[in-house]
């Protein structure tokens, strides 16, 4: 079987309050929709947007080690379905 | 719509307002602040929304306007952003109006009115044509036709067809705005009419374009601190729901900002609802039919605006911010007050109260903690002075001001709450209905809240509003409840 998909939602301040309060759905219809090929959590500060202005392309979310810019609920999930191909 | 449903356009102000923190904790807070445009939008930046990257920068000038804490309306287009961070700095006190409309984000939109489509199929049954009351609309050349001149906007046609072939257009400002108090001026731009305005920020939330702000005060509050006065902080208790850190590390993480002390509003919640309480007690022992709740500044606005009628059942005991800032006040005479607001309308209420100095908002105090950098989730945790009840604490649920109350009730005089969870047209004309009638014949306690879903609804939240409402139930479950020893005799 293959590897499971992981998913870290940041949930660190800049991103919370940057917009990643609305993707703490993903921690649960994430599993809903994938059961357990993908994992998914909300983590602590990833530490992306203390690079130089990058606070502004916050939210970010890892799939795998793919870095998701601006996430959106959408965004997160075609980067999934892409890496489920 | 859902509440809080996430936008691009709370991003954009967000991010201008982190730039504008960054400004002024800077050297050059004007020059920086002119620059912000420039910043966010580059030489050969892409241009993810409007027409070009001048269009761009002139919108993000004036969200810069608003953030500084200005009027759009009243500031010339010449005016270089350097000159309205001046401007800013030497305000004694924030403007009246707490809402400001950029034109030049505002799309015009096409007026609100009934289209029918190319899906109307010319029916035998028309039950449009059935339904109008008002005769304008009529099947011609097989399709049904709207006479502009006699439509009403009223969308009974709309609701009717089968193919649901008719459109009802809206303008979401104009739909949003329970009083109508956004319309189009001449030019088809949005205008607020302050007369009517009951500041409850559903056109702001509403705006797909985001041209409607709040203007901040941040500015006010940052130089408050800087000129070294004892800011003191007062949250709602709707922020506990709002930033990913326990209730203390939160207390904490104001601390470090900068503020001399930070008491919990719900530490006033207390006193209003014993207060409402005797005072439901006693209108009832009197005969009176009903009361409803006064702590919504959204909804107090609305009775003073539009339904001076309702005075008489409104209760007269005084909101949550009122009775701690004068605690505040008390304790420390000398102190600047800052009220943490989860709306715009308590801006109007803390500008008619000597005891609040200032208003910041949830989004604000977000911006600030990432101009800063601050992991609120790695603060530590110090302890609030004085501890709230679970039914204060539990204020900003829709349904938590009502319950409050009824806790400190006798037995012989029962409330038989009834929930306005927000305010639109509908929920509006049955509370007109209610102070007309002197009756309400759903209960005798009447919650009302301006916003649906109660303060953790409101318009400048950062929290998706399920995991704020779980966040902010776990902090009231470890609370203590109020004592029966409290109960209000009757």
């Amino acid at each position: 079987m293959d590897k499971k998909i992981s998913v870290k939602v940041c949930l660190g301040t800049t991103c919370f309050v940057m917009g990643s309060s609305n993707l703490q759905e993903l921690i649960e219809t994430v599993p809903a929709k994938y059961g357990d090929r993908v994992e998914v959590a909300g983590v602590p500060c990833l530490g992306l947007c203390s690079i130089d202005w990058e606070f502004s392309k916050a939210p970010y979310v890892k799939v795998d080690d793919e870095v998701i810019k601006e996430a959106t609920v959408e965004k997160v999930l075609s980067a999934i379905d892409a890496k489920l191909k | 719509m859902a509440i809080n449903t996430p936008k691009q356009t709370s991003h954009l102000k967000r991010e201008i307002l982190v730039r504008l923190i960054r400004a002024f904790l800077s050297d050059d807070f004007e020059e920086k602040t002119r620059l912000i445009p420039y910043d966010m939008r580059p030489k050969g930046h892409e241009v993810p929304y409007r027409c070009c990257i001048y269009k761009e920068r002139a919108i993000i000038r004036d969200r810069t306007i608003a953030g500084l804490g200005c009027s759009i309306e009243d500031t010339n287009d010449s005016t270089l952003l350097s000159e309205v961070a001046r401007k800013a700095l030497k305000r004694e006190k924030p403007d009246e109006k707490p809402l400001t409309v950029l034109t030049t984000a505002c799309k015009g939109c096409v007026p609100a009115r009934i289209y029918v489509t190319d899906l109307c199929q010319g029916c035998v049954a028309r039950p449009c044509e059935n339904t109008c009351k008002f005769g304008a609309i009529k099947v011609i050349n097989g399709k049904s036709t709207i006479d502009t001149a006699k439509c009403k906007n009223c969308g009974m046609c709309a609701q009717v067809c089968p193919y649901q072939a008719i459109q009802k257009i809206i303008v979401p400002c104009e739909s949003a705005c329970p009083v109508g108090a956004i319309e189009k001026d001449e030019n088809g731009n949005a205008q607020i009419d302050f007369d009517k305005c009951i500041s409850c920020g559903k056109c702001a939330a509403a705006c797909p374009f985001g041209a409607v702000h709040e203007k901040s005060q941040i500015i006010d509050v940052l130089q408050s601190i800087k000129s070294k006065k004892k800011v003191i902080a007062m949250v709602a208790p709707a922020i506990m729901g709002q930033l990913p850190c326990s209730p203390e590390q939160l207390r904490q993480a104001i601390l470090n900002l900068g503020f001399a002390e930070v008491y919990e509003v719900a530490q006033g919640a207390d006193i209003t609802t014993k207060t409402e309480a005797e005072e439901f007690v006693e209108r009832l022992e009197n005969g009176e039919e009903f009361m409803t709740t006064s702590c919504c500044a959204g909804y107090n606005e609305l009775v003073e605006r539009h339904i001076p009628e309702m005075k008489p059942f409104r209760s007269d005991t005084k909101t949550p911010m009122y009775y701690t800032a004068q605690i505040v006040k008390q304790e420390h005479p000398d102190a600047v007050t800052v009220f943490f607001s989860p709306c715009v309308a308590k801006r109007r209420e803390a500008l008619k109260n000597p005891n609040v100095d200032y208003v910041i908002n949830y989004e604000e105090l977000g911006a600030w903690f990432v101009a800063l950098g601050v992991q609120v989730a790695e603060c530590s945790k110090s302890k609030f002075k004085t501890e709230a009840s679970a039914e204060a604490r539990n204020y900003a649920v829709i349904g938590g001001v009502a319950k409050a109350v009824q806790t400190l009730l006798p037995e012989e005089i029962p409330a038989h709450p009834v929930i306005i969870d927000g305010l639109n047209k509908q929920s509006i004309r049955d509370l007109k209905k209610y102070a007309k009638t002197g009756m309400c014949e759903l209960g005798n306690l009447i919650e009302v809240m301006a916003c649906q879903g109660g303060c953790l609804g409101g318009n400048a939240t950062v929290n998706a509003y399920k995991p704020a409402l779980k966040q902010l139930t776990n902090y009231v479950n470890e609370s203590k409840p109020l004592i029966e020893q409290e109960k209000v005799t009757g």
